[in-house]
């Protein structure tokens, strides 16, 4: 196949897909090491409680029992790191509490590991573990921001008295309030933004190996970023210098966030297997997922619109609470901050905004970046009360957003929250997703709908996300402890095939073909000669990973970055054979040609030379053709978009239906739009899922009344319509391949245009406002609220 | 899973023994698809299984006069794709056909739904609005005697269900609310015209499991329509309540379904 049908912007199939599909990927728990044994955690069944005694005698005493471990054993050891520190209005920096790998005189959440039982079956241990007697005394918990802040409520940690974290505000408040008393009109909205558990299809697992001979560990793990496990755990928690400590991050199965952060299982398999001289397996079961990864979301918040007397916004400002759940993982912190706070300002031209955000401890897993982090929070609050003010104003909703969006000539846009949007066209994206909706025929169909004792509701909402995630000298300024470039090594081999190491890392979305196409291009060499390979710290260069749609503005520009360092040494080597000028040397479609002649040197010539260097500058050259870069990428990029969505609602029952669904994404330039559209059909499956089926719901105690798919809702198939996807381009301006990203959109832009689609539904019964899920409960509810008169 | 004593008995008679003598710890499995997740999650752990599988006999569907009768092994794939079924009573083969996934469907069984009878299960309620007759071993047992709450059923020490005869009913339907989680029915009704009379069931809804609803079966005697049980209320006092659906909930989804239930029965 010729490169030009595998290259940038062709929709080439996923050639990961035929292992995956095939039963032939390679995840953590399919890897077994000789001698392996297994683990299983003990975990709390409380959501709060002093642990006053625990026995392991006959744990330790039962059938393949090799050891047991306990908080006691952990309490010289660090506890899990927080990688960004927040700091509160008042200048004090955020309460930090440590986060022991298994809970020491206390557990914080249902789940929290207790001990772990090391035997020579996944069973025995089981079957031990369970012979573990645990004292407990119960304390009051706190399943919810509003019980953990209420007074005399039992402090989750005793360093953080009033269950508070921090109180942090962005913004200029003076500003701001001036703005209001000026507005014609002020629209205000309290809304939940529900709690959700990520449940990637693959399970967190975790296989711990020493070797005594060489003194290495190495680690397999469910990781969106080897990388940075190995230096939270290595540096941070156990001790161990980088180069005795391997992290390999095989295939994995979806993350969704979940797989970013350092969990105890890692540092606990990696630990116990030097104490007990064999490997270590953990797998998580269904149920542990629930009650140990990282869940996401979970805010309450007020949030006020000012208008003038025609539309305009004049002023925005929000109040949030942020769960952050019993611990602070990883990247807690700068979800409801950095990647909440700074998205306020939408696709609009508001001048003036201020937000504040209360970060509160509860009885419940800790919360951190779930698909979006942050920014699906922000655009439900803007788009919703956008929606409400035009409800209020008699307006169309696409009219009143498209008299506030940032116009095109605006750009580069610097918004009152922070950021610098590089380039976008709103105005397109919204013509483009009326047009692809079919807005004309609405009122037909309503009609329609309403002759089958239907209510059809129409839902509009616009995005914008921050992504690209991020210029290290911007993110260390705001509290990250890490920096966030991305790094990659492209090793040409002497006949001319590649092989490139990336920094990011794929659990599902289509590296190894995206990348691929890049290199391909780029060399003009077909796509069947390079490999791309990720996902282990002993062959990848350096790398932060993949999350924040990321992978292809910073990966693959430390990719692009790579490739220029190996065309320009290929251009030395090349003008040495044909004994030319190295400035008249051009490469193109696969040849270094000397310019202005029919004199060329295929790329995999230039190859074979510099590996076997028997005509090659060995005085000013060193021979090989293997290249590393870092990027440090120079801003965020901003993914923006427009989304119809039409429901039904069945007032019987409560049931909504979602008859169609169209998106307009403006994602840059597009690699392969296939895996593009697919990437943004889970992203909506998923922010559908969030605005009608799912959420986590903790009861009064702290108990998770929400722990297995009997109760937590799913989206299926049958649950969702068939997408219209379509794009717009305007190019990333600070990058070469001038793209953004795509890999949240739709779970950012959808919970808001399906809320606004139902609102609109039920809007003949003076409803203005659901919280999600909008489940046919919820719903049925509402219209039963509603006045008698209109039902 | 905890370690139990498996066996496979060759005759309905050595499956009544050993179910017997194993006492209280012991479980008859039929299809497996409640049993084996529930063991799985170390939420039951019976010391004895005794495995019904092997006794084909209590497999199959016959046409008898003016009823059809079930074998207690039958899979839900076979009641829903029997032609028998579907002409005889098309209302039980949808039900069935609407059963769990297609795994469940092509395991799951009959005999251990109603023998198990969870309350959110939907064979109860065509068990219970057909008047259907449950055969055992040892008896037979009319379906207003069977489901005795929760879990329960009339069901002795020793006694295995081998069959269940469904009386061919002039006119029935059944119509599930699904829990959107697992999908189970927050509310099933079937509603059935037969030659005794009309009979409405509920399932999913009840506290003590199945029911079936007077007041709806005397307003359809009259006038099967869904209009003439427009104002039949059903209390949400003794109905449950999750984080899924209220009582109050339940109580009105009962009436919309009994009434898409009549109107699709016709």
């Amino acid at each position: 196949m010729a490169p030009n049908d595998t290259g940038i912007g062709a929709s080439v199939r996923r050639r990961e897909d035929y292992r995956f599909l095939t039963g032939q990927g390679t995840y953590t728990d399919d890897i077994n090491r000789p001698n392996q044994t297994y683990a299983w955690i003990v975990r709390s069944p409380h959501a709060h409680a002093t642990i006053k005694s625990v026995d392991t005698k006959a744990a330790k005493a039962a059938p393949g029992v090799i050891a047991v471990y306990t908080g006691e054993d952990f309490k010289a050891i660090n506890g899990l790191p927080c990688g960004w520190l927040v700091h509160s209005r008042d200048g004090k920096p955020m309460i930090e509490p440590k986060h022991p790998i298994l809970a020491h005189g206390k557990v914080r959440h249902v789940g929290d590991p207790v001990a772990v039982v090391i035997a020579e079956t996944k069973a025995q241990a089981r079957d031990a573990a369970e012979k573990i007697a645990i004292d407990y005394a119960a304390l009051p918990a706190a399943g919810d921001m509003k019980a953990a802040l209420a007074p005399g409520a039992k402090p989750v940690h005793d360093e953080a008295p009033g269950n508070l974290c921090f109180d942090w505000e962005l913004g200029d408040k003076a500003a701001t309030d001036a703005a209001f008393s000026k507005a014609a009109r002020v629209v205000k909205l309290d809304l939940v933004n529900n709690r959700l558990v990520p449940n990637a299809m693959e399970p967190r697992a975790a296989i711990g190996e020493y070797d005594r001979a060489t003194g290495e560990h190495t680690l397999y793990t469910t990781s969106q970023n080897p990388h940075v496990i190995r230096l939270l755990m290595g540096a941070f928690v156990l001790g161990l210098p980088e180069h005795k400590l391997r992290v390999v991050a095989p295939d994995v199965g979806g993350g969704f966030g979940s797989k970013i952060y350092h969990y105890a299982e890692e540092a606990i398999v990696t630990w116990a297997s030097k104490q007990v001289g064999r490997p270590i397996k953990w797998t998580a079961e269904r149920s542990e997922s629930f009650m140990s990864d990282a869940h996401g979301r979970d805010h309450v918040t007020h949030a006020e619109l000012a208008l003038d007397k025609d539309g305009k916004f004049l002023g925005f400002k929000s109040e949030t609470l942020a769960n952050m759940g019993g611990y602070l993982s990883t990247f807690a912190p700068c979800i409801p901050t950095y990647l909440h706070g700074t998205l306020l300002a939408g696709n609009y031209a508001t001048p003036a905004i201020w937000t504040n955000v209360k970060a509160v401890f509860t009885n419940t897993v800790p919360v951190d970046a779930y698909r979006g982090a942050g920014r699906p929070e922000a655009t439900f609050i803007l788009e919703r009360i956008i929606d409400k003010a035009a409800r209020e104003l008699k307006m169309d909703p696409a009219e009143l957003r498209r008299r506030n969006y940032i116009k095109p000539e605006q750009f580069p846009y610097q918004t009152p929250v922070a950021l610098v949007y590089d380039t976008g066209n709103y105005h397109a994206t919204l013509d483009q997703v009326l047009k692809l909706s079919d807005a004309a025929g609405y009122e037909k169909r309503k009609a329609e709908s309403k002759a089958r004792g239907k209510l059809r509701g129409r839902g509009i909402a616009s995005y914008i996300e921050a992504c690209g995630i991020a210029p290290s000298n911007v993110v260390g300024s705001l509290g990250a402890r890490a920096g966030l470039y991305e790094a990659a090594n492209v090793r040409v081999n002497p006949t001319g095939n590649v092989t490139v190491f990336t920094g990011s890392h794929a659990h599902g979305q289509g590296h190894e073909t995206t990348f691929a196409q890049v290199v391909s291009t780029m060399l003009g060499i077909p796509m069947d000669q390079v490999e791309i390979s990720h996902g282990d710290t002993n062959r990848v260069p350096f790398g932060m990973g993949t999350y924040g749609s990321r992978s292809i503005a910073v990966g693959g520009t430390a990719i692009v970055k790579a490739l220029d360092k190996i065309i320009a040494k290929g251009k030395k080597i090349a003008a040495h054979l044909m004994e030319a000028a190295e400035a008249d040397i051009e490469f193109k479609d696969g040849k270094f040609t000397v310019a202005g002649t029919d004199k060329s040197t295929p790329f995999g010539a230039v190859a074979l030379a510099a590996y076997v260097p028997h005509k090659y500058p060995l005085e000013t050259l060193e021979p090989g053709l293997d290249e590393t870069a870092f990027y440090d990428p120079k801003n965020f990029t901003f993914p923006a978009g427009s989304y119809v969505c039409e429901v039904e609602v069945d007032p019987e029952t409560g049931v909504v239906e979602v008859q169609s669904f169209a998106a307009a994404d403006d994602f840059g330039r597009l690699i392969n739009p296939m895996i593009v559209e697919g990437q943004v059909h889970g992203g909506l499956g998923q922010g559908i899922g969030q605005a009608l089926l799912e959420t986590c719901v903790y009861d009064k105690d702290g108990q998770l009344q929400t722990g297995s798919y009997m109760d937590y809702t799913m989206p299926r198939a049958d649950d969702l319509p068939s997408f219209k996807v379509a794009h717009s381009v305007t190019a990333c301006t600070h990058n070469p391949l001038g793209v953004k990203g795509c890999g949240e959109a739709g779970a950012i832009g959808a919970p808001p245009t399906v809320i606004n689609a139902v609102i609109d539904a039920l809007s003949e019964y003076g409803v203005t406002h659901l919280d999600m899920p909008a489940t046919p409960h919820r719903v049925w509810q509402a219209i039963q609220a509603a006045q008698p008169a209109k039902r | 899973m905890y370690e139990f004593a498996y066996h496979r008995p060759s005759s309905l008679a050595d499956a009544a023994k050993l179910i017997l003598e194993a006492g209280d710890n012991g479980k008859l499995m039929a299809g497996g698809q409640t049993l084996i997740p529930t063991m799985k999650q170390r939420l039951a752990s019976p010391g004895t299984v005794v495995d019904l599988g092997a006794l084909k006999d209590l497999a199959g569907i016959k046409v008898e006069g003016n009823a059809v009768a079930i074998g207690a092994t039958t899979t839900h794939a076979a009641v829903a794709a029997s032609k028998d079924v579907q002409a005889k009573i098309k209302a039980l083969a949808e039900l069935a056909e609407g059963i769990g996934d297609r795994q469940v469907r092509h395991l799951g069984t009959i005999g251990g739904s109603i023998a198990n009878n969870d309350p959110a299960a939907d064979y109860p309620a065509a068990v219970l609005g057909l008047g259907a007759t449950i055969t055992t071993n040892q008896r037979k047992i009319a379906a207003d005697e069977f489901f005795k709450g929760l879990f329960e059923t009339a069901l002795k020490p020793g006694e295995i269900i081998t069959a269940v005869g469904f009386p061919v009913p002039e006119k029935a339907a059944y119509m599930k609310f699904r829990n959107p989680a697992s999908r189970y029915a927050i509310v099933g009704v079937f509603v059935a015209k037969t030659a005794g009379g009309v009979r409405v069931a509920v399932t999913g809804a009840g506290q003590g499991g199945v029911f079936r609803v007077p007041d709806m079966e005397k307003a359809l005697a009259g006038n099967f329509s869904a209009k003439a049980i427009e104002g039949v209320k059903v209390a949400a006092t003794s109905l449950n309540a999750d984080i899924h659906a209220s009582a109050e909930y339940r109580a009105h989804l009962i009436g919309v379904m009994a009434r898409r239930a009549v109107t699709a029965a016709g």
